[in-house]
């Protein structure tokens, strides 16, 4: 049995749960098993979301003590559902709370742990071999996962979520948990105008020194926009102050693996690529031809940003009226 | 109050990364280690400021290593880490290195252990985690700010969509993200006195080997990079939508 943990974020089921439920549901095809889903507070709608990725069952936990998140208290969740349903196999997403309950889980359940995976595993007798991303996404190692119980966390945005149209059965499941012992003081929200998060978004447009200032990002955020896509910039930018930090992509930031990602006006330092070297497609825009980010990139154009990006937003919106 | 801070060695940054035995180990020959940034600018550095300000009398490093990485156990005594410990061990993944740390931890006692947020070279934000789980202490993780006050810490951290302030009660574990503490310079006085602080080696208990390396498989990277004339976006948006099919 291979059961999967998900979670709602902002009244939704987050895409990153959704794509662990997909890679569940390939998992349990490979084993010859089935999908049991951990649903936390969620409602109706959310559960028949969940069904449709993939889960045959949903076990339901409504727990206002879940709300914050705490990894204590979601390994606890997980760690009972696993062994009322005798899961061998536990997918999280490598999100922020994957990154933290599923490696406590491990230690708990001395499962093998792989984390961050990229890719479906292969079956190898009892085994699974697992692929993921080493060295900042310079090279990738394949475990081998050998104990009896095995975790996996799937790195964000590795696979398209597909829903299907599978019925699933829901069931309430009540869980005995210990008072968090971390309390919650102040939530301060990064969100800007309703873009999608970085960690999830499909579509970056990040910006570095070479904008000059903190007054030309105007073109930046309309060239987002007309994409809808989510704006990032490199270290310096962020160090500056002249964009907030939560912005700031690379490997001391988030690290981000989007299906298209601008690099305008950032040269492309073996830091900042470590963060975004996963993207499937990279566009360059720098006035230096020499700039080492072309070296990484799929496209690039060498050139006045300044000039270049308000062609770029002519362009994008000449394409999308052609759409419509 | 004691601070117990696990460090990784792993190659710089810039490391040309190269494998080696029928691509089933990573290549150390001619590379430059140094410890996890994470570990150093954050954790650490951290760390080091809580004891500068009269919170902690002591401030210990662990590393899970063979002597090739007591080199890097120095750096971070020079620093200003008051002592360390390595446990005499390769293990085969972080779980192995959590389990041996948590072991330590667990027999000689520590207030609050400080991690970075993940290493650069196994990338899996896993150890901090699993050392909270095997003792059985809370976790917060990707801390961006951390003060203490008595035994209470109040702790800013990374949260889906936004920031969170909380505050625990020691003693717990912590994982450090940027934010925490600015990277420091060792000083001449640092670095002569890294040379007798005190480095335990510990052999390693008994801990359970559950995961392997099969193989290694430098990233393909990208070859070519296609050219798009400054004056011809219509191109470049007709490229991501016909050939590149992301918009």
């Amino acid at each position: 049995m291979v059961l999967v943990y998900t979670e709602i974020n902002k009244g939704k089921v987050k895409k990153a749960s959704l794509e662990a439920v997909n890679y569940a549901a390939k998992i349990a095809e490979l084993t010859g098993s089935s999908v049991t889903a951990v649903a936390i507070n969620a409602d109706a709608a959310q559960l028949e979301e969940i069904g449709k990725a993939g889960a045959k069952k949903i076990l339901s936990v409504k727990n206002d003590a879940l709300a914050s998140l705490d990894s204590m208290l979601i390994s606890s969740t997980v760690e009972q559902a696993a062994k009322a349903e005798g899961a061998k196999i536990i997918i999280f997403s490598f999100d922020i709370t994957g990154k933290a309950a599923a490696p406590r889980l491990a230690a708990r359940l001395k499962a093998g742990f792989v984390a961050g995976a990229v890719d479906f595993p292969t079956v190898n007798g009892a085994s699974l071999e697992v692929k993921k991303n080493v060295f900042s996404g310079k090279a990738t190692a394949v475990y081998s996962i050998n104990s009896d119980i095995k975790i996996i966390s799937l790195l964000p945005n590795s696979f398209p979520v597909k829903l299907g149209d599978n019925a699933s059965t829901v069931t309430d499941f009540t869980v005995e948990l210990a008072a968090s012992k971390i309390v919650v003081k102040e939530k301060k929200s990064t969100d800007v105008g309703g873009m999608i998060p970085l960690p999830e978004a499909e579509l970056v447009v990040s910006a570095g020194r070479g904008m000059k200032g903190p007054e030309n990002w105007g073109m930046i955020e309309e060239l987002a926009k007309e994409l809808k896509a989510t704006t990032a910039c490199s270290r310096p930018v962020a160090d500056m102050h002249w964009r907030p930090h939560h912005e700031h992509v690379g490997q001391t930031g988030v690290a981000i693996r989007p299906n298209l990602y601008f690099a305008i006006g950032i040269s492309g330092a073996i830091q900042h690529l470590a963060g975004v070297n996963g993207s499937k497609t990279i566009v360059v825009i720098n006035s230096d031809k020499e700039a080492p980010f072309f070296k990484s990139a799929d496209y690039g154009v060498i050139g006045d940003a300044f000039t270049i990006v308000p062609k770029l937003i002519e362009a994008v919106k000449k394409f999308k009226a052609n759409q419509n | 109050m004691k601070i117990l801070v696990p460090i990784s060695n792993v190659p710089d940054t810039t490391t040309k990364i190269a494998f080696t035995n029928g691509d089933t180990e990573f290549n150390a020959a001619g590379v430059q280690f140094i410890i996890n940034p994470y570990d150093e600018w954050y954790a650490l550095v951290r760390a080091l400021e809580l004891k500068e300000a009269g919170k902690a009398e002591k401030v210990t490093l662990i590393h899970v290593g063979l002597a090739d990485s007591d080199a890097t156990i120095r750096k971070g005594f020079a620093l200003g880490a008051d002592d360390g410990v390595r446990i005499d061990a390769e293990g085969p993944d972080a779980y192995f290195v959590a389990e041996q740390i948590a072991n330590y931890a667990k027999a000689n006692g520590y207030d609050l252990i400080m991690t970075g947020k993940e290493t650069i070279s196994f990338n899996g934000s896993s150890v901090g985690g699993m050392i909270a789980g095997f003792m059985d202490l809370p976790l917060i993780s990707l801390a961006t700010k951390f003060d203490l006050e008595g035994n209470k810490a109040t702790v800013e951290h990374d949260v889906d969509g936004g920031t969170q302030v909380v505050e625990c009660e020691l003693p717990f574990v912590v994982s450090c993200a940027k934010g925490m503490a600015e990277q420091r310079i060792p000083n001449m006085k640092g670095i002569m006195g890294a040379r007798t602080k005190p480095l335990t080696v510990v052999a390693a208990s008994g801990s359970d080997k559950l995961t392997n390396v099969k193989s290694y498989t430098l990233s393909a990277g990208r070859t070519t990079c296609k050219m798009i004339d400054e004056n011809n976006m219509d191109e470049l948006v007709n490229l991501l939508h016909t050939e590149a099919k992301v918009i």
